[in-house]
């Protein structure tokens, strides 16, 4: 177990973050833990409980709310991923999800930009963290970086290049990872429109979807959208998906029909996922997820 | 057969019919991404370490490695023989291959021998070895040059450094795991 002092950290930070959002108007909510039918994503493996299954993230649900009338909701809640163990990774962990009907991916940017700061104060960190020999200024503005300038910069190869080879995750976390978030935290964003499988395409560049990820120090730390809002192109994602799934040797949970019915009454929207252990790694200079949580699965 | 995710730090494969361990590991999984599993690896027969990546569904052979209780024998022109002490087979590895253990060796010494498919391929010595001092400066009582410990060679020809008491003739304990002084052995 960690020392008490980080624990109470750790209870600041959910309440510097319940503040931030409430004082912004957003309603925290909570959904079920365990589905019947989680979104379809090749990589991303869910754990069975039953016939159903563990979320791997509490997305679908929140949008299907967002569908239902509600036009700013945040969640904190833990998240469930197979065969995910690391340093920076646990097999169950705290998710910080916030959703906003007419909203775009640059919106959430200019969000995490003052969620930091504010949760960062609110911790008495101040807005410099230290990583490692450096540091990394919360200040805003941050780093804005294309994927596509991100592989021309850092990567050995191009992206289109990397596509073609089938290794842009290789690249990406070789390469480029290790280079954002130095100086000021960076979002690295949009993506090449077959890794955004929720995300919507850039309008007038169907080849890109209008995702991001924010990274400090290396580590990635949130995954946001503007969200695809079209049920039938959803629907063909989610098929591909699927086909994906089975082509790897898995076995695709069913389609989750009640969130593609939702989906029409939803409008443009932006939803962030963000990790919330990890967060709290970084803001207390801890080198390993472990160190954050009050046990982890080899503690337990 | 290991999959991706069993890999880890100390763990050893084959790879193209070669053995490997596992010297460094790192899980990465970027967002949305593929789980990657970086490892650094050591062929266990050259030493030559490099990198590598796996995916999820890459598989891995076990190493087919064994270690057998074997006594050191002799050296001759550079080969070490060794003998299996149930089978009383035996063996002989290279100066190369034995690399920085064979200063520790000495003559009916039960030693732990690597084999990789019936192949020998390394040699641990017993983790506390005892050896004679065969030069060593004198100690000086009231030395006072602040110094902790000197130089002494044991009979092997190894080099150490010893607290300043210890006088040629003497017996040391020596941890082969990280080359150092133990303890002086009473005779």
């Amino acid at each position: 177990m960690p020392p008490a002092r980080i624990l109470r950290q750790r209870g600041a930070l959910f309440q510097a973050i319940r503040t931030f959002f409430i004082d912004r108007g957003y309603l925290e909510v909570d959904t079920p833990v365990r589905i019947p039918a989680p979104a379809p994503e090749a990589y991303i493996e869910p754990e069975p409980a039953g016939d159903w299954f563990l979320q791997t993230s509490p997305e679908l649900c929140m949008k299907r709310l967002l569908a239902a009338g509600l036009p700013q909701i945040f969640q904190i809640c833990k998240c469930f991923r197979r065969h995910e163990r690391g340093a920076r990774h646990l097999p169950e962990f705290t998710m910080l999800e916030w959703y906003q009907r007419e909203a775009n991916y640059f919106d959430l940017m200019a969000e995490c930009e003052q969620l930091l700061p504010f949760v960062a104060s609110a911790l008495g960190v101040g807005d410099e963290i230290v990583i490692g020999e450096g540091v990394v200024s919360l200040t805003a503005p941050w780093q804005r970086l294309t994927v596509a300038d991100a592989f021309a910069r850092y990567g050995a190869i191009s992206l289109a290049q990397a596509l073609a080879g089938d290794c842009f995750d290789e690249v990406l976390v070789r390469d480029i990872e290790p280079k954002l978030g130095r100086g000021t935290p960076t979002f690295l964003y949009d993506y090449p429109a077959v890794l955004g499988s929720l995300a919507r395409l850039q309008p007038g560049n169907p080849s890109v979807a209008e995702r991001f990820e924010m990274y400090i120090g290396g580590v990635e730390l949130a995954n946001g959208f503007s969200e695809l809002c079209d049920p039938v192109e959803q629907r063909h994602r989610f098929e591909d998906e699927q086909r994906l799934i089975a082509k790897l040797g898995g076995e695709p949970a069913m389609m989750p029909e009640p969130f593609l019915a939702a989906l029409p009454a939803m409008g443009p929207a932006a939803g962030i996922a963000l990790g919330v252990d990890r967060l709290l790694m970084l803001l207390l200079g801890c080198q390993t997820i472990a160190e954050v949580v009050s046990f982890s699965p080899e503690t337990l | 057969m290991y999959s991706a995710s069993d890999l880890r730090k100390g763990l050893k494969i084959s790879i193209d019919g070669e053995p490997y361990i596992i010297t460094d590991f790192t899980f990465s999984k970027p967002g949305k991404g593929q789980s990657l599993y970086r490892c650094r690896i050591r062929n266990m027969i050259t030493g030559n370490s490099s990198d590598r990546t796996y995916r999820s569904n890459d598989k891995f052979e076990k190493a087919p490695l064994e270690e057998r209780t074997m006594q050191f024998l002799y050296e001759q022109g550079g080969e070490y023989h060794f003998m299996d002490n149930k089978t009383y087979e035996q063996i002989a590895l290279s100066k190369e291959q034995l690399g920085d253990t064979t200063v520790f060796l000495m003559d009916n010494m039960d030693v732990e021998v690597l084999l990789f498919s019936d192949r020998p391929i390394a040699v641990t010595p017993p983790v506390f070895v005892e050896l004679t001092v065969t030069k060593a400066d004198p100690w000086v009582k009231g030395d006072t040059s602040g110094s902790d410990t000197k130089p002494v060679t044991v009979e092997t020809g190894f080099v150490l450094q010893v607290p300043p008491f210890i006088e040629e003739g003497e017996k040391i304990q020596i941890d082969t795991r990280t080359r150092e002084y133990v303890t002086r052995v009473k005779s």
